[in-house]
């Protein structure tokens, strides 16, 4: 089975005269553990801006399981199954967590539009926020305003957060990136551990992550598929290695 | 940022099961009745019995509160702002006023209609306010709040310009209440329509539609990234406020028996948002404590200066904004939550 979900057509984006995605078209199998790596300014935020209408595109399209969503409002793509965490921490400040899922959960089950019962009300929109928070390590500090809490367990937060809209489709942008060492491993885990039918981009700079969890890569070289190829494919390229190491040297 | 405790690796079933319990614990914890709230309402009542000679000013904090109360609805909630909040209420107040001229005196009918028609007005409105920046729509809403005023000024045929609209005198409440001569039952009528108000406030407040609005103002971003159909519920927001801003104008007109065409002036949606801005937002009851801190500070400015009490407002406006908004909205956690001791959290 290999049923394309996530296709993009010829995308550009453009900045001014700079050209942050340069003629992306890029096919993610469903199911697919699919990798986005590149050098710093490469495009990859962008990219995943473009996906989930962030930000409208220059030319090209977005299709999400053969449907045209290139002008559809993002909201809209995540009913549709399409969601995203972000690089930098996008959560409610004065939210606790608990709120934060919960509120997540009631969107998802059609029921945030109800404004005569408190979501005390929802039993199993609370239960299910809990065993999520609970899932990420957060059930201690549910109760707690998500501003005060440490910065992992924000950027925990802003994981379980997608997972709290039960994605078909999982957009990550540079997810470890600010976990404490001994719990990246962990993040990681849960994301290995969705389902095979869930489709995973992610965004990554570690390598060693990105080669573990991965089983397609993209690479991207200011704004434009560089290469795209498996693991064994892309980790023995020597234009790879190139490109990196020109812009770590 | 690596001392994060260990506990998180508990066995899981103990452990999430001690979760929802906990998690269910802290909902219901969310909406529970705060002790400033039993006293303003008694306070409320308190007020009928012990100041029978402050009845018009009494009346007047209510009215003000119940226009404040939903004004923080849009801004302390979906985080619009909006220099045009009066439009409602003026229009609300014409509404009241034409009815009990033409066609029926009695105010609840007033009332309800006052607040559909206002409710119109906002849902029509809305759509001005989707777009653009706090700048955009402070502007925006400046502009419909103008237009309004203009537009009952040159419709004098009906609104009766700059005289005003007078010559009814509205009817005993639901053909029971007779309003007295001392304001009495003009208070207790006020006090109650803010009190139903509020309470239905603090219903959609506690709702998951009020912790989406809180979820817009707070990142729209990223509560469009869990579904929250913001632009949506912004249009269900703006128009329930303007319902009950429109309640407070028909409240106005009833309880004076005469509409003003300074109901539509600039100056009291700038009042309302001053009244916001000492009282709190994010919460309602920062409309109530505003609506009686500003009119009584108003009254005794007036009294000592009756001239430059304007400048006194002013100058408080600046200290408040001096000390900081964000201490100012959050004054209300300070207040002891229930009369016994406090809970952990």
């Amino acid at each position: 089975m290999s049923e394309i979900v996530l296709e993009t057509r010829h995308l550009v984006r453009r900045f001014g005269a700079f050209l942050a995605t340069n003629d992306v078209s890029l096919k993610v199998e469903r199911g697919a553990r699919h990798a986005l790596i590149g050098p710093n300014g490469a495009g990859k935020t962008t990219l995943i801006n473009l996906l989930t209408g962030v930000l409208p595109p220059s030319e090209g399209q977005v299709f999400l399981e053969g449907e045209d969503i290139t002008s559809m409002a993002s909201f809209r793509r995540v009913k549709r199954g399409l969601t995203r965490t972000f690089q930098i921490n996008q959560l409610f400040n004065e939210f606790t967590p608990l709120e934060t899922v919960a509120l997540a959960i009631a969107e998802r089950e059609g029921v945030g539009h109800n404004l005569w019962r408190s979501i005390a009300g929802y039993g199993k929109v609370v239960d299910e926020a809990a065993t999520l928070l609970a899932r990420f390590g957060l059930a201690s500090v549910m109760g707690e305003r998500t501003v005060i809490l440490p910065y992992g367990k924000q950027r925990l937060l802003e994981i379980a957060l997608a997972f709290a809209s039960k994605p078909r489709v999982l957009l990550l942008d540079e997810p470890a990136a600010g976990v404490p060492e001994d719990e990246r491993h962990e993040v990681l885990q849960i994301v290995s551990d969705l389902p095979a039918d869930v489709t995973v981009l992610l965004i990554e700079h570690d390598m060693d992550l990105v080669f573990s969890f991965a089983n397609r890569i993209s690479v991207l070289v200011a704004g434009a598929v560089f290469v795209e190829g498996t693991v064994a494919e892309i980790s023995t390229d020597p234009r790879v290695k190139a490109v990196y190491l020109g812009e770590n040297a | 940022m690596s001392v994060l405790p260990q506990e998180t690796t508990v066995s899981p079933n103990s452990s999430t099961t001690a979760a929802e319990s906990r998690a269910a614990k802290l909902m219901k914890r969310r909406s529970r009745i705060r002790f400033y709230e039993i006293i303003v309402w008694i306070a409320a009542i308190a007020a009928y019995f012990l100041l029978p000679s402050k009845m018009l000013i009494l009346t007047e904090i209510a009215i003000l509160a119940l226009f404040a109360v939903s004004l923080d609805l849009v801004l302390g909630f979906a985080g619009i702002v909006s220099l045009g909040h009066t439009a409602f209420f003026g229009l609300g107040a014409y509404v009241a006023g034409l009815l009990a001229l033409h066609f029926i005196a009695e105010p609840v009918t007033g009332l309800i209609v006052a607040g559909i028609v206002s409710g119109l007005l906002g849902l029509l409105t809305s759509f001005l306010i989707l777009r653009g920046s706090d700048l955009t729509r402070l502007m925006t809403t400046l502009g419909i709040g103008l237009m309004m005023a203009e537009v009952a000024n040159q419709m004098a045929w009906l609104t009766g310009g700059a005289d005003g609209l007078s010559g009814f005198s509205p009817g005993p409440i639901l053909g029971m209440f007779e309003f007295d001569l001392f304001g009495k039952v003009g208070y207790l009528y006020c006090v109650d329509v803010l009190f139903i108000g509020t309470m239905i406030m603090r219903r959609i407040a506690f709702s998951p539609f009020g912790l989406s609005l809180k979820a817009i103002k707070g990142n729209s971003m990223r509560s469009a990234m869990i579904a929250v159909p913001g632009r949506k519920r912004i249009v269900i927001a703006y128009t329930i406020a303007a319902v009950f801003a429109g309640m407070a104008g028909a409240l106005l007109t009833q309880t004076t028996a005469f509409v003003s065409p300074d109901v539509l002036a600039f100056h009291r949606s700038a009042d309302v948002l001053l009244v916001l801005v000492i009282g709190g937002t994010g919460y309602l009851y920062g409309g109530i404590f505003g609506a009686i801190l500003f009119t009584l500070v108003k009254d005794w400015l007036s009294v000592i200066t009756p001239q430059y009490w304007m400048f006194y407002i002013g100058l408080l406006l600046v200290i408040l904004v001096l000390i900081g908004r964000d201490r100012l909205s959050r004054w209300v956690e300070y207040l002891p939550e229930r009369l016994s001791k406090k809970e952990d959290r």
